[in-house]
């Protein structure tokens, strides 16, 4: 019964996931002075605490990738000193028209369903 | 599984459990976790790999969940971004005409004009760079020219990657090869030479020339020939006084075997009927020719899974 329960929540997360992780980092880019690369993004999320987002880093890159593709980022390689080149990402116009309008939408959904959830209907 | 004590390890399991995936997706997979670790390892330079290991699998992900999340994504994606598939037709006539409805059989018919340009660019690149090479490495600036040119290949190939995802609808990396970090100087660069991957691109460089000739002859003849059929019938109708020299003044003339003469309306018809249909069967064609194009791309571009 347990087990169900705990495989029920992992897929109502994924689901979860789907969506916000894009909203997530188009916000984090959005107010970050400068660009930013892909690790420092994820320490950014799991500081902002537990939710969709913890423990599922690897979940970042592809979709920041995504919004890459979409136009919504863009990106550029610098050599680091210590390590590896990295791939900075910045927000781009297009992004941040997107990023109000889907934060309007958030904002839509999280009022209507606490509502829903509170059992005001 | 055991637990990965070292990055390699990590990547290794990584790499064992997207076994079976795209190669391009384990490319771009195996690039984002190991920029993610190494930039985890370069946070806290006191911390040990296996210890930082440890803690990665709880924020980053087990390798085997990872695996999980991108092929997930990867059919997200491909649901999002690909162009809709061509809806199916089961008449003969249809699935004949239909391909005119498919765009990958547009992107291969622009991928077949456009490989002219990049087959000269692309083997006058491999030629002149290992020539260069070769005659440079005599010199001090030798192996500094060497690895620039082996650079400039890698990122030539990670474009070509680009334009053939985006013309033929194969799936190619979005990402390059990972950087070598182990090793001292002289070892990444020999590394280089004996990565089979180099090789391969290089190959693939220059056999985009003969290929991008040879594409572009081709579709250039069928393009002009198709077209120009399909218009003998409307250059007929303005054959008229003051315009016929569109027709060649009537100089214009058929020879079925029972010798030359100029042709009649029904003839016209059926030259420009058949105009149409070679159209038609042209776009079959590059549209095949294209699925063949990107499977050698993948083959000689891409990394296989193992390594």
């Amino acid at each position: 019964m347990d087990g169900d329960v705990a495989s029920a929540l992992k897929k109502f997360q994924k689901e979860l996931s789907a969506g916000t992780v894009s909203l997530a980092l188009l916000a984090v880019l959005g107010a970050a002075r400068q660009p930013m690369y892909g690790y420092q993004i994820a320490k950014r999320l799991e500081a902002a605490g537990e939710g969709v987002l913890a423990g599922k880093q690897s979940a970042l890159y592809p979709v920041l990738r995504n919004l890459e593709a979409a136009q919504l980022l863009s990106s550029e390689v610098e050599p680091s000193v210590s390590g590896p080149p990295r791939r900075y990402y910045r927000i781009t116009k297009t992004g941040r028209e997107v990023l109000r309008v889907w934060t309007d939408a958030w904002h839509a959904t999280r009022d209507s369903m606490d509502r829903v959830l509170e059992g005001e209907l | 599984m055991h637990a990965p004590r070292t990055i390699a390890d990590y990547l290794a399991q990584l790499r064992d459990a997207l076994r079976g995936a795209d190669p391009a997706l384990i490319q771009d997979a195996l690039y984002d976790a190991e920029e993610h670790l190494r930039a985890e390892l370069a946070e806290q330079p006191g911390r040990s790999e296996a210890d930082m290991l440890a803690h990665v699998v709880g924020s980053y992900g087990a390798p085997e969940e990872v695996a999980e999340l991108y092929r997930d994504q990867e059919i997200r994606i491909q649901r999002a971004l690909r162009p809709p598939p061509a809806p199916k037709r089961r008449s003969l006539a249809g699935r004949f005409f239909g391909v005119a409805a498919d765009v990958r059989a547009w992107g291969a018919l622009f991928y077949m004009l456009l490989a002219f340009g990049t087959g000269i660019a692309y083997f006058v690149l491999v030629v002149v760079g290992l020539s260069m090479s070769a005659g440079l490495s005599v010199l001090i600036i030798g192996i500094p020219f060497i690895v620039l040119f082996f650079g400039v290949v890698r990122a030539m190939s990670l474009m070509e990657g680009r334009i053939v995802e985006a013309m033929l609808g194969v799936r190619m990396p979005r990402r390059p090869p990972y950087p070598d970090q182990n090793g001292s100087l002289l070892q990444r660069i020999g590394a280089m030479f004996t990565d089979w991957r180099t090789w391969t691109t290089m190959f693939y460089m220059v056999l985009m020339l003969p290929l991008g000739i040879a594409y572009f002859t081709m579709t250039v003849t069928l393009l002009a020939l198709s077209l120009g059929f399909s218009a003998l019938p409307f250059a007929r109708l303005v054959d008229v006084d003051g315009l016929d020299h569109l027709f060649g003044h009537g100089a214009f003339t058929v020879d079925w075997g029972f010798g030359p003469h100029v042709p009649g309306g029904v003839e016209l018809v059926a030259l420009g009927v058949f105009g149409m249909l070679l159209f038609f069967a042209t776009l079959h064609l590059v549209r095949a020719i294209g699925q063949l194009q990107g499977q050698l791309a993948k083959h000689l571009l891409v990394a296989g899974a193992a390594r």
